[in-house]
């Protein structure tokens, strides 16, 4: 079946089968490898990506299904060379260590900060609870995602 | 891992998807795919044939009508976490919703796909049995609706023909004095019930228990009703007495299965203590302070 995803702003057509994941499509086809797979059953969250501006596991959803949509990985946050807040924020706060979860990490932050821009560490840890990281403990995640939601009011604020 | 290969159809009516239906016994429906995907994926599932509902406009509402909270096919998990009404006027519902699976899941995954799944460890279903809802089912010859006592029919199997999709979930709007609670243990965020207990009653102008339904998660083949421990609290005050017995009639009647969550004995004492939580909240939501 042929197909066209836009994934961080540009457009990819390949023919693909029914049963190629987004996933794949988007390491394999579009060349995208920001975007990992970790557990392949639905749990982790590290593939992640934001369809239409929600938050899905890519790893549960074929590639046909996405055609026509819009799609953001972590290579489309950072814009014109500028890390994007969330990503200053797991930067200055050491949110990451291996970094296998992390791209997941941001993208259901962003969306997530989207929704609710003032949270409390409560909601914070809520929000990320379907994304797992089994290096940090989370706590420097969370003072990554509080960062940006300071950034981003600052911003805001002028 | 890859799934094995199928045909793809995303229709964009419900008239095409039953036909589509009809004409490949082998079709699966696929909505949010969070039961689904995972399945083909393990290879467990192998349908000759996808239809996707994801193209049909129009079936993700959440509304009230005639006495009904009426809910769409394609109603996400996380649209029902987002209502006002249903987090107002359903507690039980909202309690339920916010128990399944993680933030993420719930963004694709449906009510319609979590009831018509039948899995028994799934959470809705011992809510719907609890609310008494009902559900719609759509075929070639229109709509028939289908009471939950009837729908689930043992381990991942439902009252549903092979050609008919679940298109609507309705829930009784609640009368006066009613409060519903949901309560579950589970090991971590994500994970299924160890055992899950709804609950979902009203009280009289005297304050006895005019009302009462209580589901069951992930104790038997399917979702169960505690019929027993409905029966011993109707027309009584819920007082710690009543309560305890009937929590004691659902840890009887229970069917749990030893696995890795937990033994028979843990899980049965686990249904006791949270039947005798579910019923309490309930009965404090019912009294407005819940
Ligand atoms: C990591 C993870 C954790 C989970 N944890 C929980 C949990 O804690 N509690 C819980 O209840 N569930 C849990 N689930 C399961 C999942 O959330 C539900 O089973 C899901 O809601 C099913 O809905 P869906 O829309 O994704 O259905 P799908 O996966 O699309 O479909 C499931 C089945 O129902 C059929 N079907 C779907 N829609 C219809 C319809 N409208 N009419 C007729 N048949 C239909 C499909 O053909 C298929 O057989 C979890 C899943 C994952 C991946
Ligand atoms: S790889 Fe998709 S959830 Fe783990
Ligand atoms: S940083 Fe290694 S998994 Fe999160």
């Amino acid at each position: 079946m042929n197909v066209t995803i836009n994934i961080n702003g540009k457009e990819y057509s390949d023919d693909v089968e029914p049963r190629l994941l987004l996933v794949h499509f988007i390491r394999e086809n579009a060349n995208l490898t920001g975007t990992h797979v970790g557990c392949d059953t639905t749990s982790c969250g590290a593939c992640t990506v934001l369809v239409d501006g929600v938050p899905m596991k890519s790893c549960t959803m074929f590639a046909v299904q996405a055609n026509g949509k819009s799609i953001t990985t972590v290579e489309g946050l950072a814009q014109n060379g500028k890390l994007a807040p969330i990503q200053e924020g797991f930067h200055e706060k050491h949110g990451l260590q291996c970094g296998f979860c992390t791209p997941g990490m941001m993208l259901t932050s962003v969306a997530f900060l989207k929704k609710n821009p003032h949270p409390s560490e409560e909601e914070i840890r809520w929000a990320i609870s379907g994304n797992l990281c089994r290096c940090t403990g989370y706590v420097n995640i969370v003072e990554a995602v509080q960062y940006a939601a300071e950034k981003m009011a600052e911003a805001q604020n002028g | 891992m890859i799934p094995a290969q199928f045909q793809y159809a995303a229709p964009a009516s419900i008239p095409d998807a039953i036909a589509l239906l009809k004409s490949n016994p082998d079709a699966k429906i696929l909505s949010g795919g969070q039961s689904l995907i995972p399945l083909m994926k393990f290879r467990l599932a192998q349908p000759a044939m996808i239809v996707d509902l994801n193209n049909i406009g129009g079936l993700d509402y959440i509304r009230e009508q005639g006495g009904w909270l009426k809910i769409g096919a394609l109603a996400r998990e996380s649209e029902l976490e987002d209502s006002a009404l249903v987090r107002e006027k359903y507690p039980l519902l909202y309690d339920t919703t916010l128990s399944v699976a993680d933030p993420i899941v719930r963004n694709r995954a449906t009510l319609a796909g979590n009831l018509a799944h039948a899995d028994p460890a799934n959470d809705h279903p011992a809510t719907m049995l609890a609310y008494r809802a009902q559900v719609v089912a759509t075929g070639t010859s229109g709509n028939r609706t289908i009471a939950i006592d009837d729908f689930f029919q043992g381990l991942f199997a439902t009252a549903l023909a092979s050609d008919e999709i679940l298109s609507e979930v309705q829930i009784p709007a609640p009368v006066a004095r009613s409060g519903g609670a949901y309560f579950k243990m589970e090991r971590k965020v994500g994970d299924f019930a160890t055992a899950g207990v709804a609950v979902q009653l009203n009280l009289d102008a005297s304050g006895k228990i005019e009302q009462i339904g209580i589901g069951l998660t992930n104790v038997g083949l399917q979702a169960l009703r505690a019929k027993r421990s409905e029966d011993a609290l109707r027309g009584e005050m819920p007082d710690a007495k009543w309560i305890e017995r009937a929590a004691m009639f659902a840890q009887e009647d229970c069917e749990p299965n030893a696995d890795l969550r937990g033994g028979v004995e843990y899980k049965r004492n686990l249904v006791r203590v949270l039947t005798m939580r579910a019923i309490e909240k309930a009965v404090a939501r019912a009294r407005g302070n819940g």
